[in-house]
């Protein structure tokens, strides 16, 4: 099954994908055009793994993989939801996109070892990490002014049930740029895997149902404009659609 | 007297009272109640950001090797990170002491709350975003490196005691004069004060809502002084801020802990 989470008509409903259209919780079926789309769940805690691919990691120029798993967090300012708009500001000369599998957890998750992994899992999103790294500095890195921007984390559109995915680590992740394919890569090559991922921060810290975990991104990472439309897509999880837009459209003066 | 929201533990609506700092105790409804007899929890629910390396004794100690690698260059933008709700506990709850470790140091924090969001505020007015403050504990696993964020060593379970209160904004005059204490089993560890900050609450707010939208209820933590006191299985730890009032934790191992209390 798919959920979504949606405002319809001001108000705001999860919803599923059927084969009539979207369903809401009330029972109504809209077009996917007629809603707004939200994080299909409410970030809380969201942790994010940098340099989780050899091939991005060696693009950024970083000559051993890590030994263990480069993690942030992130802050709810940051997420929208599909088909949302992020912000390019005006001094920037790098801000490039991320598509990344994101995994949502389903129960509280402690000292978890990795063969009960998915037993944790409630499912899957599609994350677009986008990254402003003029601003990336050595302190904490990357640090929240890199990763942590107002509108910089779209997610969704779906939240897709771990029991439709055969295997989260075999899954084709696509970026496009007004339509021209400028990203691919498998989840086969992350360094430190979902099951992994999950024992390794369930070993020092508590995780919470909802908490969300976005996987790292493989390479092929370029500059985006004001007006480009980027898709990430993940295989059987979904397609996340945004447009960059200009910091003006968000001025108030 | 000063103006105090807090939460009782178990109640979900937050209670006005009056602090009286003499007598270390609060009135509210018309009762009189010492400190150690409220069973208070955390006493607000959003996203809690630290700040590094924003105290002049802090910086000075690295700033030797801030042109080496891996720092390459002194840092410019304020650095962020976030203390996640599994950290969040509330006064006298227990800090739980990992397995395998015997000491944790303790980050002294004035925590700022915010009263009404706030992006790309100046610092001018930035008070006019305030609700108040609180006293926050950024317990951490020791460690020297700043280069990847630590939240290995910082986002464990219980590791932000945050409380007992927020006291309102107009009770501080002055949030960057604030004497800052640590006495651990009642011996004084450490003193400082927010004027050796380096960004003040202000010039941080302006900073910060630069990059990113701070919500009402989130809480901005204006940095941790130098030479950060460790604390070890036992051990009473009490944070004590000018005005605002005291935060106080006892260490335990993490095994007997449950719920904040003692098994």
């Amino acid at each position: 099954m798919r959920h979504a989470r949606v405002a319809y008509n001001g108000l705001i409903q999860n919803a599923m994908d059927t084969e009539e259209g979207i369903q809401l919780e009330d029972g109504r079926i809209v077009e996917e055009s007629e809603v707004t789309w939200l994080p299909p769940v409410e970030p809380k805690t969201v942790f994010t793994l940098g340099l989780n691919f050899a091939d991005h990691a060696a693009e950024l120029s970083f000559k051993e993989a890590p030994k263990e798993p480069l993690v942030f967090l992130k802050g709810p300012n940051t997420f929208i939801g599909h088909r949302g708009e992020t912000v390019r500001p005006g001094d920037v000369t790098f801000m490039h996109y991320e598509c990344e599998l994101a995994v949502v957890i389903g129960k509280t998750a402690k000292n978890v070892k990795k063969e009960e992994a998915y037993d944790y899992v409630r499912g899957y999103t599609v994350a677009n990490d986008y990254a402003l790294r003029d601003y990336l500095e050595n302190y904490y890195r990357p640090n929240l002014r890199v990763k942590n921007r107002d509108t910089c984390t779209p997610i969704g559109p779906w939240l897709v049930d771990k029991e439709d995915i055969d295997d989260p680590m075999n899954l084709q992740l696509t970026t496009y740029v007004n339509g021209e394919i400028t990203q691919q890569g498998s989840t086969a090559d992350m360094i430190f895997s979902v099951p992994h991922l999950i024992e390794y921060l369930s070993g020092f810290m508590t995780l919470n149902p909802g908490d969300i975990i976005l996987t790292g991104t493989p390479k092929g990472s370029v500059d985006t404009k004001v007006g480009d439309e980027v898709i990430t897509e993940v295989e059987g999880i979904g397609r996340l659609v945004n447009t960059i837009v200009g910091e003006e459209t968000f001025q108030t003066n | 007297m000063s103006k105090v929201k807090f939460k009782h533990q178990g109640i979900q609506q937050i209670k006005e009272g009056i602090y009286q700092a003499d007598q270390n105790r609060i009135e509210f409804d018309g009762k009189q109640c010492p400190l150690n007899e409220l069973s208070l929890d955390v006493p607000v629910s959003g996203t809690v950001y630290g700040t590094l390396l924003n105290y002049k004794g802090e910086y000075a100690k690295l700033e030797s090797s801030m042109n080496d690698d891996p720092y390459k260059a002194p840092p410019k933008a304020p650095i962020l990170y976030i203390k996640p709700i599994n950290t969040h506990i509330g006064y006298d709850a227990a800090i739980p002491l990992p397995e395998g470790f015997d000491e944790v140091s303790i980050g002294a924090a004035l925590g700022v709350v915010i009263g009404k969001p706030a992006k790309k505020i100046k610092k001018e007015n930035a008070l006019d975003y305030v609700a108040g403050y609180t006293i926050v504990n950024d317990v951490s696993i020791p460690h020297e490196s700043f280069y990847r964020p630590a939240y290995k060593e910082k986002a464990r379970d219980g590791f932000c005691p945050i409380g007992p209160w927020v006291l309102d904004r107009d009770a501080i005059g002055n949030p960057n004069e604030l004497g800052i204490r640590v006495l651990i089993n009642g011996e004084l560890k450490q003193e400082n004060t927010t004027s050796n900050l380096i960004r003040s609450v202000e010039r941080l707010l302006e900073e910060v809502t630069d990059f990113m939208t701070l919500y009402e209820g989130d809480i901005l933590l204006v940095g941790v002084p130098e030479n950060a006191p460790l604390a070890k299985e036992n051990d009473s730890v009490k944070i004590e801020i000018d005005g605002i009032g005291t935060l106080t934790n006892k260490v335990v191992k993490e095994k007997v802990v449950v719920g904040g209390g003692i098994v």
